[in-house]
């Protein structure tokens, strides 16, 4: 048998060297005269162990990380081909405990199977769902989807089934499915992940979308920031096309389904499911007012389901193995499992899929093991640019979507951001405001006004300039754009701004008063 | 210096990417995408054939093309450096490394050195964000960035 050799070609590794790695590997090969087969597989996400390099022994696989180029040649020396000893050598890759933790269904297969291999993809039991979707009747496959409790993954949490019922029940002459891939929060990257790691599951998943709701056409809005998501996913519709997965006939069925791969450019807020829609259309990305809703008017005026990459992705698991299997994970209304990306000054960064439930000190002491600076940490941004900044005090809050929404938070994406103790948090809500500032699609007031006004009191704040009434001026123009913003953008600035001031009242007390202070 | 070519090279250059991609729904930002490929910006001489081809007026272009962060109205560099400042790598020290950058290659965000080496840019997550602070060199990412690859990649840019 020839020795597998599996190199990740998931961007995070190779933002780690997985290139020079695989390169260099590549020429040991030569070099030594041995035959071997190099798979660029995607990532298992822990990567504080990328490049993680695996070799596929007679005992099953053996990981080695994080591996150097300059590793390589001990590590020929050392037999890892057939598992040899090294002092990179990590073991079964299951067993390493951040990965034996996890409960993975969405992402079972990423960092196992090469990416584009439609039947390393089925041997890890890829196409099941889809199999199982094409034996029901649109509507029974709508009800699997609303009984197992998926909800958006994008972060606002709708339930996944009803919105597929409203599509279904809309009558069009042509339906669209559209992938929300515009995966713009800091902290976040399971979109990424999934695309360039198991890019099948989600054309899989848009697939029995399709089918359930009488939609032929999807589209997948990939952010340009993403060049290496774009590559894998326009080749991995190729080979679902050329295999009949996508097609005229959907595997051989009465039902075609066909999808498109577009790549944004470069604005926050196309990730808003309007504002994408319009970007798609070939517009300026502007939020549109709902109603009327993307299912009853969407893309180009049809009905459309607009769903994130995770929501699609976990389809195609709850047709395979049932609703009541995937809903008896998690707590309250909260079900399933949720791919949390546990990012910034973290010791073990990386991307933890869990059933819903775990407390946010848990995930981010006991998974995340603290900071990666050795600092004790002073507050942790849960949902990206848009969620509010949790202090210690508040690390007993379970990862649930009711839950965050109780102590004035939100779970997003799921993208956790760490920060230790030199973090200013004045800065940071002034970097919120401003962001929001360049990001604003401008349509509504609150959002394109109130952003810089909003930097501007911060600044105000920051010199000691009239602090109590500029603390009231910030907290004031918090409630105004809550709840006078058309969309999201808007709307929860004041998430990370109010948790800011209200968390850590001292970093917005007058410089003077700061200084003595420490 | 960069050439730019005549403005007849631009329209028939622009009118072969509309002529492949017309077809398509929804076809403008691809065609855009096109054009910024083709020619590292998006010319103003590009903007009224594709307003002709797609039936739209050329403010309804210039909207477009001005609402985008990345399409640029002048050529870039030779290099695009593109350097996260989200809150990812604001946690590890992403300002630090934005100014010791800037100081490295004597420009500021959205310039372009002297000598036309390189593009300095700001981007909002490149999704890296378990190995923060991220760069994107021309396409190719970078992780956890320190001082050591700040000047591999000034010596990469200038070379």
């Amino acid at each position: 048998m020839i020795p597998r050799i599996y190199i990740p070609g998931d961007s995070g590794a190779l933002a780690l060297g997985a290139e020079k790695v695989a390169k260099a590997i590549a020429s040991e090969l030569a070099e030594r005269g041995i035959e071997a087969k190099i798979v660029r597989n995607g990532s298992r996400g822990a990567y504080f162990l990328e490049p993680m390099v695996e070799v596929a022994t007679a005992n099953g696989r053996v990981a080695y990380g994080p591996v150097k180029p300059s590793d390589v040649k001990s590590l020929f020396d050392g037999g890892f081909l057939t598992g040899g000893h090294h002092k990179r050598w990590l073991g079964a890759p299951d067993k390493i405990p951040f990965l034996a933790k996890q409960t993975r269904l969405t992402f079972a297969r990423c960092g196992v199977t090469d990416p584009l291999s439609l039947e390393s993809y089925k041997k890890h039991g890829g196409l099941n769902g889809l199999t199982n979707a094409l034996g029901l009747t649109p509507a029974a496959i709508v009800a699997q989807v609303t009984e197992s409790g998926l909800r958006g993954r994008g972060g606002a949490g709708f339930p996944t089934g009803i919105k597929w019922k409203t599509v279904l029940d809309t009558s069009g002459d042509r339906k669209y499915i559209v992938c929300n891939a515009d995966e713009g929060d800091s902290g976040t990257f399971a979109d990424r992940m999934i695309m360039e790691g198991d890019p099948f599951v989600l054309i899989e998943g848009m697939t029995i979308a399709g089918i359930a709701t009488g939609a032929t056409k999807g589209f997948v809005y990939v952010r340009s920031e993403y060049p290496h998501a774009v590559a894998v996913m326009n080749k991995a519709v190729d080979v679902a096309r050329k295999a009949g997965v996508l097609g005229a006939s959907v595997m051989g069925s009465p039902y075609a389904f066909d999808m498109e791969i577009r790549v944004g450019a470069g604005a926050y807020v196309c990730g808003e499911e309007t504002a994408l829609l319009d970007s798609l259309e070939g517009k300026r990305g502007m939020v549109r007012a709902k109603p009327p809703l993307p299912a009853h008017k969407g893309l180009f005026g049809k009905p459309t389901v607009i769903n994130n990459v995770i929501s699609l992705a976990s389809v195609p698991v709850i047709m395979d193995k049932g609703a009541a299997y995937y809903k008896d994970f998690g707590m309250g209304r909260s079900r399933g499992t949720i791919p949390i990306q546990i990012a910034g000054n973290v010791k073990y960064a990386g991307l933890f899929e869990a059933a819903f439930g775990m407390t946010l000190g848990e995930i981010v002491d006991e998974i995340g093991g603290g900071t990666a600076t050795g600092r004790p940490v002073k507050a942790v941004q849960v949902g990206g640019p848009l969620g509010a900044y949790f202090p210690r005090t508040l690390f007993d809050t379970p990862f649930d979507y009711e839950a965050f929404a109780a102590k004035d938070g939100l779970i997003g994406h799921a993208g956790i951001v760490v920060f230790d103790d030199t973090a200013d948090m004045l800065k940071q809500a002034r970097f919120a405001m401003e962001f929001c500032a360049i990001e604003s699609c401008g349509k509504c007031t609150p959002c394109r006004i109130g952003s810089t006004r909003g930097v501007e009191t911060i600044d105000k704040l920051a010199a000691g300039i009239e602090p109590e009434k500029n603390l009231a001026l910030v907290t004031d123009l918090c409630n105004t754009m809550k709840f006078g913003s058309l969309c999201a953008l808007g709307g929860f600035t004041p998430y990370p701004v109010m948790s800011s001031i209200t968390h850590f009242p001292d970093d917005f007390k007058p410089a003077p008063v700061r200084v003595a202070a420490e | 210096m960069i050439m730019q070519p005549a403005s007849t090279e631009i329209t028939s250059r622009t009118a072969a990417i509309i002529q492949e991609l017309k077809g398509l729904e929804g076809p403008l930002l691809p065609i855009l995408h096109g054009i910024q490929e083709e020619f590292g910006h998006v010319p103003k001489d590009a903007l009224p054939v594709i307003a002709e081809a797609l039936n739209i007026s050329r403010a309804e272009v210039h909207g477009v093309v001005s609402f985008y962060h990345d399409y640029r109205s002048h050529p870039a560099g030779r290099h695009v450096l593109k350097l996260c400042q989200a809150e990812s790598c604001q946690s590890m020290g992403s300002d630090a490394i934005a100014a010791k950058l800037k100081q490295l290659l004597g420009i500021g965000f959205h310039e372009t050195t002297r000598d036309g080496s390189v593009t300095l840019e700001p981007v909002y997550c490149l999704g890296l964000c378990a190995c923060s602070p991220a760069a994107m060199l021309d396409g190719e990412v970078i992780g956890r960035l320190n001082d050591e690859k700040l000047d591999e990649i000034v010596a990469e840019v200038r070379s």
